[in-house]
């Protein structure tokens, strides 16, 4: 409840700051409809007009790009944006005041700041799903709804756990634009199914890196062609990469060592 | 630049290399980050000869797409430049003051570093172009020593292009807080029209237009074309002038923002 109302603070304070900063909402507006339409340009020289890969048709790929959309909203929009400043906090040395307030360090770096006109992300996202449906001349049945924004949760905890991880490999090296630079290619291929891909990297990026759970089951679901067994292995896998990320994040933490130190 | 300086500089040079050497070394676990970064090509290989399994795209088939990766991974390699994120951060936090009061241009040295790093680079980078070679789409390898020297130029010629343009959008931190975000801008371009994701020749008309009058071909898919004999010698021969047409005109307006940043940059303690 405590951390209900945190969250709630903090967001307050998130709104107030970008508010100053209206014309981002309409660049940035723009940028993610411009990087939307560009971003499906390889599917469509792919896919469209060319037999399926892997069960794959344009307009069902449409859907993952949908989720792709989506899920980068929540991710420069939610997730980046904080914890990007905790690797500064780091250097500086400056963690040490998040250390000492009396709330979770992890709650609290992870929620320290939202940009809110990424939103128009998930606006772009919901236009792709009108296309791509009205294209496959059928609505998708509400229990399908369901069932994938439950699997978009999953998603969510994932991609934070990375993050997480991420953000903990910064307590032992100190630069990180690499290596948020390397995630952020990875994760671009979110936009492709992962199934199109075969052999070892149909694994990696289904075990390892887990792009699939991000959003090629969301987009199965959506589509009803989900596998119950699978959502619920996925569902699972999310627990366990968030328990695996708070672990390794407890860990780091305790090798802390202010920067004046 | 007299001619005293520039003799003192070339003579420098070497010793510049050296030290940016034992920088790179020095670096190892940040370099092999880079290394896993540049090696997305090889996604993009798996990717489209996946999808070019069953039937060919326009003229490429699945050995085509595994040589132009390949290609591209090592062109990346070779020319690749971070000088955006060093230049913001070291004029930002005034470190910038003690190049400046070294005796020769902070590029020159900036050049040095980035130079010195390629033989780490090359080191992930020559076997897997030897595997390239001998295995899947080494027929499409163009060997002859016509080819070969035309792909050193444009090599050469991609990365001055890059260093430059580097140079430039990070000389725009004198005057903003951070260029970063205008990188980004300018990656998300690269990504898009310099051939990274998808041979540009696969693109719709509008978008092949577009990709046509920008620079963002010549850091990486002109080189690629060449090397992988996509490009005709004539076409090649127009495009290698268009590429160090490009180079020139942005070493100067990297030379000229460097010089009114100068002027402007007060160092913070340092």
């Amino acid at each position: 409840m405590r951390y209900l109302r945190l969250l709630g603070t903090q967001l307050r304070t998130s709104l107030a700051l970008g508010m100053q900063y209206r014309w981002e909402f309409l660049i940035d507006g723009a940028l993610t409809v411009l990087y939307a339409f560009i971003g499906v340009v390889p599917l469509y020289i792919a896919l469209a007009g060319r037999p399926p890969v892997g069960g794959w048709t344009f307009e069902r790929a449409l859907v993952v790009v949908g989720w792709f959309t989506w899920l980068k909203g929540i991710l420069d929009g939610a997730v980046n944006p904080s914890l990007i400043s905790v690797v500064d906090q780091i250097r500086q040395g400056t963690l040490d005041f998040t250390l000492l307030k009396p709330a979770d360090a992890q709650f609290l770096v992870s929620t320290a700041k939202f940009e809110l006109w990424k939103l128009v992300d998930i606006l772009v996202a919901i236009g792709i799903f009108v296309y791509a449906f009205s294209a496959l001349g059928r609505a998708p049945a509400p229990a399908d709804i369901a069932l994938s924004l439950g699997l978009l949760a999953a998603a969510t905890l994932v991609l934070y756990s990375v993050w997480i991880l991420v953000i903990s490999a910064a307590f032992w090296v100190v630069r990180l634009d690499n290596l948020s630079y390397l995630f952020n290619s990875i994760f671009d291929f979110a936009r492709w199914p992962a199934t199109i891909f075969t052999g070892f990297w149909r694994i990696l990026f289904t075990l390892v890196i887990p792009l699939a759970l991000m959003t090629t089951y969301p987009a199965e679901a959506l589509l009803g062609t989900l596998a119950p067994r699978t959502a619920a292995l996925a569902a699972l896998g999310a627990v366990i990469f968030a328990l695996l990320a708070r672990a390794v994040w407890k860990r780091a933490i305790g090798r802390y060592t202010s920067a004046s130190s | 630049m007299s001619a005293g300086a520039v003799a003192r500089a070339l003579r420098a040079y070497p010793t510049l290399l050296r030290v940016g050497l034992a920088g790179a070394v020095a670096y190892r676990a940040e370099m092999l980050i880079w290394m896993l970064t540049t090696t997305m090509p090889l996604v993009s290989l798996a990717l489209w000869s996946a999808v070019a399994a069953s039937a060919p795209i326009g003229r490429f088939g699945a050995r085509d797409f595994t040589a132009y990766f390949l290609a591209t991974l090592i062109v990346r390699q070779l020319t690749g430049s971070w000088l955006v994120w060093e230049m913001n951060m070291e004029i930002r936090n005034g470190s910038l003051s003690q190049r400046l009061l070294k005796p020769i241009h902070p590029l020159l040295v900036y050049s040095a570093e980035n130079l010195a790093a390629i033989p780490l680079r090359a080191l992930l980078c020559v076997p897997v172009a030897a595997l390239a070679l001998v295995g899947a789409g080494g027929e499409r390898f163009r060997a002859a020593p016509a080819t070969l020297a035309l792909f050193a130029a444009a090599l050469l010629g991609a990365w001055l292009l890059n260093f430059f343009t580097m140079a430039l959008i990070g000389a725009l931190a004198f005057v903003m807080e951070s260029s970063t975000a205008i990188f980004q801008i300018y990656l998300a371009g690269f990504m898009i029209f310099a051939g990274y994701l998808v041979p540009l020749e696969l693109f719709p008309p509008a978008l092949q237009q577009i990709a046509a009058v920008l620079p963002f071909r010549y850091t990486l898919a002109f080189p690629v074309e060449v090397v992988t004999g996509l490009l005709e010698p004539d076409a090649a021969l127009r495009d290698l002038a268009i590429q160090w047409a490009f180079a020139v005109g942005t070493a100067a307006a990297a030379l000229l923002a460097w010089r009114a940043g100068v002027r402007r940059f007060a160092a913070f303690g340092g």
